[in-house]
């Protein structure tokens, strides 16, 4: 019997009840170490809020969260951000005053305690990853730009640079490609393919052209459940998924 | 090392006349002594001792984006603490406070026996401050209280102070305060040495109060500050727990403004409820928003551009005073919200800040 490793995230049973509301409805959802998911469903499914649940910014009602077989459910956001789970939000989270670079400086530190910041000494280590993560999100030439002066598209990959700086071993993206051009969105699924190995990755996006691009397993979320769990392909040909959000999309796309 | 660096940096002419303009300031407040009569050199000692504390205030707002209106609580703490001491020591060892004997004290409180010590009390001006302002900010930033409603709790705080220092009359020498010092560490505070003295005590405070706050805003603690003024939420997910960073922020401050607190209550011989409430509190403020929160320096300059702005309006025309005071900070909010060190730019082209403390009006994004 071959050995697989122990999945890296266990989302297990966990539901979120906003007053009433289930945003999520008992969802199980695994995600294996170096892994590329695709998260899509129809708005209000509930891919945000499981994210949110995840980095705990959202608690969970009931059932609980692992990652590297330990519970996260309780944590601190900060502190399940520094056991290697980090969020990209959907409106770009950019520090508008800070460069491009102090911003990646910022995301790069591994000693994130008040007092071990009382020194101007960056690591050599930090300062090389935050040079190669420059050069392969394309913004080399932008680092010593105020980040709140960037276009709409360069603040995106800033924020996917500054997820990667971190070094997480899960990063989830929430809807990295919002109000990109055609080129860029290309630009930004080469990009996100390229973390995958190194990095598992949550992408959470409606644009069914970027998620053929990404090409990974897909999960569609619906009301707060798992509908389906599939490749590209299958999603595509399943009638269920087409009724609760393709349809809806054509729907939209006609009104 | 260092050399290089300094090399490096002078390169640039920029540096250079910042340099230069630095070095007249700083030669300008080592010969006003001689420069300037005793009384507006006993007037600039108070606003120098004001503008430590708009330094920290330059630091929690400007690069915390936190707004105070209490920092008058820990001024006040830093002056009563030395004025107590004051007190005590222009008498004989047994004998109690003038104000305390009329109010009918015949043993010494024991919340004043520590300030006997001169040494206890110098340390306490800057160490009880520094503790309150501590405990104080970690309670309500652990339960991310912030923005507005930060700043209402800490007007809150000076209103309590306050009103807790008059109602004390015999502890705190009540709506009078504390005043008629006459001896400090042996030398008589009334002499004309002894102004110059203090003048100079207070002039190296304020230095050594802005490069510290220099040297912390170069560090990496620094930029996390500023990140955290930015986007809290963003700094949070990104595996920082903001709490301790605004924390020893606010501390530093507080610190400060307990130094300021002292040394103003030496230079103008009295400390009373009227200086540090709510008003005083707010006009603290306003010091820092004309000379600029973006900018350390700025809060210096806006303090004493401000102070004596006041000392000669109020002298020519005594009631016109809080009305100048109002206009120059709606100018201020509606033309130059940052304030004069926007004005001058000495850093580059501003980058448009955004979200402070309170919701103040936004510039329009540099090109």
């Amino acid at each position: 019997m071959v050995l697989r490793p122990p999945p890296l995230l266990r989302v297990e049973g966990v539901s979120v009840d906003f007053d009433g509301f289930l945003a999520l409805d008992n969802v199980n959802f695994v995600v294996e170490p170096g892994e590329l998911r695709i998260l899509i469903g129809p708005n209000g499914a509930g891919k945000s809020t499981l994210c949110d649940t995840i980095i705990g910014r959202v608690r969970a009602t009931a059932g609980q969260i692992l990652f590297k077989d330990e519970a996260i459910t309780d944590l601190p956001e900060h502190e399940i951000v520094r056991r290697g789970i980090c969020r990209k939000f959907q409106a770009p989270g950019v520090l508008p005053n800070l460069s491009v670079a102090e911003n990646l400086l910022v995301s790069a530190r591994r000693d994130r305690g008040w007092w071990q910041s009382l020194t101007s000494r960056v690591p050599p280590d930090e300062t090389a990853r935050v040079a190669d993560i420059l050069e392969r999100v394309g913004l080399a030439d932008r680092a010593t730009v105020a980040a709140g002066s960037l276009a709409h598209g360069e603040m995106q990959w800033l924020e996917i640079a500054m997820v990667m700086a971190t070094n997480a071993d899960l990063l989830l993206l929430d809807e990295p490609t919002a109000g990109m051009g055609r080129n860029d969105t290309a630009r930004t699924a080469a990009l996100i393919r390229s973390l995958a190995g190194r990095h598992a990755v949550v992408v959470i996006d409606h644009d069914m052209s970027f998620v053929e691009a990404l090409d990974g397993p897909v999960t569609v979320l619906h009301q707060g459940r798992i509908l389906r769990e599939g490749s590209v392909a299958d999603i595509r040909a399943d009638k269920e998924v087409e009724a609760v959000y393709l349809g809806r999309a054509k729907d939209a796309a006609h009104a | 090392m260092i050399i290089e660096t300094i090399r490096t940096r002078m390169a640039d002419p920029a540096a250079r006349i910042r340099l230069l303009i630095c070095l007249a300031v700083v030669a300008f407040g080592v010969a006003a002594p001689s420069l300037v009569s005793s009384y507006s050199l006993t007037l600039l000692a108070r606003f120098l001792a004001y503008s430590i504390l708009a330094l920290g205030i330059g630091l929690i707002w400007g690069q915390g984006g936190v707004l105070s209106l209490g920092q008058g609580v820990f001024f006040g703490l830093g002056g009563y603490m030395l004025a107590m001491h004051l007190k005590l020591a222009g008498h004989a060892a047994n004998d109690l406070p003038d104000f305390m004997v009329w109010s009918g004290i015949d043993t010494l409180p024991l919340a004043w026996v520590p300030f006997r010590s001169a040494l206890v009390s110098v340390i306490a001006v800057i160490a009880v401050p520094g503790l309150v302002s501590a405990a104080f900010s970690w309670l309500v930033f652990r339960r991310r209280v912030g923005g507005v409603y930060f700043a209402l709790i800490t007007q809150a705080l000076a209103l309590a102070f306050s009103t807790l220092l008059v109602s004390q009359q015999s502890l705190t020498g009540g709506f009078n305060g504390l005043t008629n010092f006459s001896r400090l560490f042996g030398f008589s505070t009334n002499s004309n040495g002894f102004g110059v003295g203090l003048y100079y005590v207070t002039l190296g405070s304020t230095i050594a109060s802005y490069l510290l706050l220099r040297w912390l805003m170069a560090s990496r603690f620094g930029t996390v500050l500023r990140a955290t003024r930015d986007g809290e939420n963003r700094v949070r997910f990104l595996g920082y727990d903001p709490t301790p960073y605004k924390v020893l922020a606010f501390t530093i401050a507080g610190m400060l403004a307990g130094l300021a607190g002292a040394l103003f209550t030496l230079a103008s011989g009295v400390i009373s409820p009227a200086m540090v409430g709510v008003i005083p509190s707010i006009e603290m403020v306003v010091w820092v928003a004309v000379g600029g929160r973006g900018a350390l320096w700025g809060a210096v300059a806006g303090t004493l551009l401000v102070n004596f702005a006041k000392d000669e309006i109020s002298s020519a025309l005594p009631s016109a005073w809080l009305y100048a005071l109002g206009l120059m900070f709606v100018l201020v909010v509606t033309f130059l919200p940052e304030g004069i060190a926007g004005l001058v730019q000495l850093r580059g082209p501003a980058t448009g800040w955004r979200r402070f403390g309170l919701a103040l009006p936004r510039p329009r994004n540099a090109e």
